[in-house]
């Protein structure tokens, strides 16, 4: 672990407006933000604690938990929520055994929601890692999820 | 010399520094206008809302925070106008269902003749926090340690210590009691140690080797200390004493 934090710290040099590109970088590297990396980023930057924690915080697309291995997205901004996006989160819901935000406990999927992926011609819209799957209904929900499960 | 600007509060004539801000002219002249977040010693921020002024530039006017709004050449302020009265009691209302058992917050929407929120009794709320940031700017700007933000945001936003356990770097000095308008920083001085429950900490205090008082945080001491390059003995005993 301490490798991958060195070099992402190293990159930045001592330039402490750049915390949200580190957060981001960090989080690529982990899937979430460790708090050990946290801290060292504090320390090496001479960032205070409560900065870093305030930046974490702050933003939606940073995740001070472990999060799984496939993030799945579904979308529930305006076009997806009249074509029934919320339906889908309930089925995934059930599907997965977890609530919005959270994350499995064999740390293979962590579902979350989002307000708008600006492809709505194809809603309701599912995102898992990279891939998008339009015109979502609750008979395809388990198919998508087959293939990331093994 | 800095320049110099004319402006009209409530149909007066005054002329103030350009740059300043309408709020700190008012006030010069003896100009009420009501503020939980705002103090002296640390850059304004606008969050509580009460200091709102209707000013006016040509035909149009707006309402401003006053406590962030430069004072310009010409421009006409109304600090009690009906449009600002009637906005202020909406805050105050705001205000008095988030803090519906506060002293300050009751006490302030008494003024303006609010006894209880207009809003329906299930939406009170019993906080002491109006999430101002005073506590947080002072321990940034006045003490220079930031032991303590604002984290998560929107409705979930409060000022808390990192990842909410207890605050490492603060060094009990109180400020953030200090200057707390609501009285939801709490700190307490007992059996020689100060607690800031809010922080999470606890601070053995400095006794004074002459009349025994117990008199600041040796962590404060030590911080100040280190700060100035003062002898190690320099707090030894109180400044009564001194």
């Amino acid at each position: 672990m301490k490798d991958g934090l060195s070099v992402i710290l190293k990159k930045y040099g001592k330039d402490k407006s750049q915390l949200v590109s580190i957060l981001q970088d960090i989080q690529a590297e982990y899937n979430y933000l460790p708090r050990e990396a946290l801290e060292k980023l504090s320390k090496k930057m001479d960032i205070p604690q409560s900065h870093v924690y305030s930046m974490a915080t702050f933003f939606r697309a940073f995740s001070l938990n472990k999060r799984g291995k496939h993030i799945v997205n579904v979308c529930l901004g305006t076009a997806c929520h009249v074509r029934g996006g919320e339906l889908i989160l309930e089925s995934l819901e059930r599907q997965l055994g977890v609530g919005r935000g959270q994350t499995t406990p064999d740390l293979k999927f962590t579902l979350e929601s989002v307000n708008c992926m600006g492809c709505c011609a194809t809603g309701p819209v599912v995102k898992i890692g990279e891939e998008y799957f339009g015109h979502m209904t609750n008979d395809k929900v388990e198919p998508m999820l087959k293939k990331y499960r093994e | 010399m800095s320049e110099s600007v004319s402006l009209t509060i409530n149909g007066n004539k005054y002329s103030a520094v350009k740059g300043t801000y309408v709020l700190q002219v008012a006030r010069d002249h003896g100009i009420h206008i009501p503020t939980l977040c705002d103090h002296e010693a640390i850059e304004p921020y606008g969050a509580c809302r009460l200091c709102i002024v209707e000013v006016t530039r040509g035909a149009r006017t707006r309402i401003v925070t006053s406590c962030l709004y430069p004072v310009e050449e010409g421009l006409v302020v109304q600090t009690d106008s009906p449009r600002v009265m009637k906005n202020r009691k909406m805050l105050l209302n705001l205000l008095l269902a988030r803090c519906s058992e506060n002293h300050v917050i009751q006490g302030l929407a008494r003024e303006y003749g609010i006894e209880q929120p207009a809003f329906s009794q299930e939406y009170w709320e019993k906080h002491d926090c109006i999430v101002c940031g005073l506590c947080v700017r002072a321990c940034e700007q006045v003490v220079g340690v930031s032991a303590i933000s604002l984290v998560n945001r929107g409705i979930s936003k409060e000022p808390k210590p990192p990842f909410l356990e207890k605050a490492q770097d603060c060094i009990g000095c109180g400020s953030c009691y200090y200057v707390c308008p609501t009285g939801a920083v709490k700190l307490e001085d007992k059996n020689g140690v100060r607690h800031i429950y809010k922080w999470k900490v606890a601070f053995r205090l400095k006794k004074c080797s002459k009349c025994g008082i117990q008199w600041a945080p040796e962590a404060q001491l030590t911080y100040i200390r280190k700060k100035w390059n003062l002898p190690s003995d320099f707090f030894e005993i109180c400044p009564n004493c001194r």
